[in-house]
């Protein structure tokens, strides 16, 4: 049911240091944290000494990311309780920021382009953002019908948490939303959806 | 392949605005109103100087609301081809002229929260027209402007009554004043574009002192536009029609192809845009590459060469055209 090569489809291209900035800010979800992991070798020296890190548990709590974040000693570890939250923060943390600060998102979809809203309001270009896609697959889509957005959308096709349509999930993507496009699927003749299997795990 | 849509137009008047630097107002004949355009478009001048036709890229840079009339300034080089001295030294007022629909090939990013200039010499022009733009909508920017001696520097107390010393800051050689790039750069609050535009070397300096400072290259604008060096004539085959065209010590690729009459691609003309890549079929002899558009491979690769300002050393080259 998904239409392929929609050119709007986000493409996650990694979050390797760039050396040639003075400055790192990694805003990390839940299995969003093992990308920043994974690429520390000496702890506390060289770039990740140069790093603020935001992080937020969700899913992985149990993993305790938070411990093994802490075990990289970066310039600066804050974790928030939720997503709002951590938002938040990025929003004050941007704000004092200079141009010589690379931004670092990695988790879930929906979390990435959450934070990367945050993100453009601050005048920042998308391209200059590294983003990698880790842990869950679930979408956060948008009904075009009411504009209600639900987050953590893993089948298709999904009933909206606000209308109660029956929605097709796309993969037509918003950067202003943070979100996929879903449209009725049985709109001519309601009652006729498919049953929802699981697209997004 | 060039579209045919030039203007034709009258030197409605000139000013001598500082050491070597004239300011020219064009005006269409058939008095209808210019297009508008956005702040870093440029025009391509042509010119009927003798039997020879020149046609220059010039940054406009009068309001780009003003519809009556596109304004231009340009400085006269010691050792021009001869476009600016024929504007600085044969053009009057009421001469008609060509000039084409505006083109921006350095337009501003509008998602910027501030936008930063740094300009040397008559460099400042396409900034004029940008400085008018956003301060209309109340933007955000900063002017750094570096002239030779007060009385060379074009409109730097213009600039200084009209946006006040907070945003403009001049910066005079003869007064051993530079811009503090490195000081001013590693301090930018985020969403800043950069925007250069003066000699080459100035330029080069000015972003790899913002790579170093960690600026991201999408926020980084330049602008120059080369003019085509002189060499020892050679040979131009023409794969596709089979012709033989000859290319003089003064005249570029793309000149000497106009001469014979026929119609090359381009658009900015000074090896910026990219729009006269051309593929090389054969070439007897070294090619001189002296565009800022091709990649070092492509260059490299001796498969392509930008008409409007690269030549060759040696006999003869076959293009694909």
């Amino acid at each position: 049911m998904l239409v392929k090569g929609i050119k709007s489809r986000p493409v996650y291209s990694g979050v390797a240091f760039d050396p040639m900035a003075k400055r790192h800010i990694f805003v990390l979800e839940a299995e969003g944290a093992t990308s920043l992991i994974e690429q520390v070798a000496t702890p506390g020296s060289g770039e990740i000494a140069k790093a603020d890190v935001l992080y937020v548990a969700t899913a992985a709590a149990p993993k305790a990311y938070d411990q093994k974040l802490a075990a990289l000693k970066p310039h600066d570890l804050w974790s928030a309780p939720t997503i709002p939250v951590l938002l938040n923060r990025l929003n004050v943390v941007l704000g004092a920021a200079h141009m010589g600060t690379r931004l670092y998102l990695s988790g879930t979809e929906g979390f990435i382009g959450q934070a990367m809203q945050v993100a453009l309001n601050h005048g920042m270009d998308f391209n200059s953002i590294k983003t990698e896609h880790r842990g869950s697959e679930a979408r956060r889509v948008q009904c075009v019908h009411c504009k209600g957005i639900t987050d953590d959308v893993k089948t298709q096709p999904v009933t909206c948490s606000h209308c109660g349509l029956t929605l097709l999930v796309r993969d037509h993507y918003s950067r202003r939303l943070g979100a996929f496009q879903g449209v009725c699927i049985d709109a001519e003749e309601p009652g006729t959806a498919p049953a929802p299997e699981v697209l997004f795990p | 392949m060039t579209l045919n849509t030039e203007m034709r137009v009258r030197v409605a008047d000139i000013k001598q605005v500082a050491d070597h630097v004239k300011r020219f107002r064009f005006e269409r004949v058939d008095g209808k109103p210019m297009p508008v355009f956005s702040g870093g478009a440029h025009v391509v001048v042509a010119m009927r100087d003798g039997a020879v036709l020149r046609r220059n890229p010039y940054s406009l840079m009068s309001s780009p609301e003003d519809k009556s009339g596109y304004e231009i300034s340009v400085l006269r080089v010691e050792n021009s081809r001869g476009g600016s001295h024929f504007l600085h030294d044969k053009l009057k007022k009421g001469d008609e002229l060509t000039v084409s629909q505006p083109v921006n090939l350095f337009p501003m990013d509008q998602r910027g929260r501030k936008h930063l200039f740094m300009a040397g010499g008559i460099g400042i022009t396409p900034f004029m027209a940008m400085m008018d733009q956003l301060s209309k909508t109340g933007e955000h920017f900063e002017l750094h402007y570096a002239v030779r001696t007060r009385t060379h520097g074009a409109y730097w107390k213009d600039l200084e009554q009209r946006y006040g010393k907070s945003r403009v800051k001049i910066y005079c050689d003869a007064e051993n004043l530079f811009i503090p790039a490195k000081a001013i750069l590693e301090n930018q609050p985020l969403g800043t574009h950069l925007y250069v535009c003066g000699p080459h070397g100035m330029i080069k300096g000015v972003l790899s002192t913002a790579r170093e400072q960690g600026w991201p290259s999408q926020n980084l604008h330049s602008e120059e536009f080369l003019a085509p060096p002189p060499g020892k004539p050679f040979n131009v085959k023409l794969a596709k029609t089979n012709k033989t065209i000859e290319v003089h010590s003064h005249q570029s690729i793309l000149e000497a192809l106009e001469a014979a009459g026929i119609d090359a691609p381009y658009l900015c003309r000074g090896g910026a845009c990219g729009q006269c890549e051309t593929n090389v079929v054969a070439c007897s002899g070294k090619l001189e590459h002296n565009d800022i558009f091709l990649e070092p491979e492509d260059k490299a690769s001796g498969k392509k060469i930008m008409i409007c300002v690269s030549r060759i050393s040696g006999p003869d080259i076959t293009l694909d055209l």
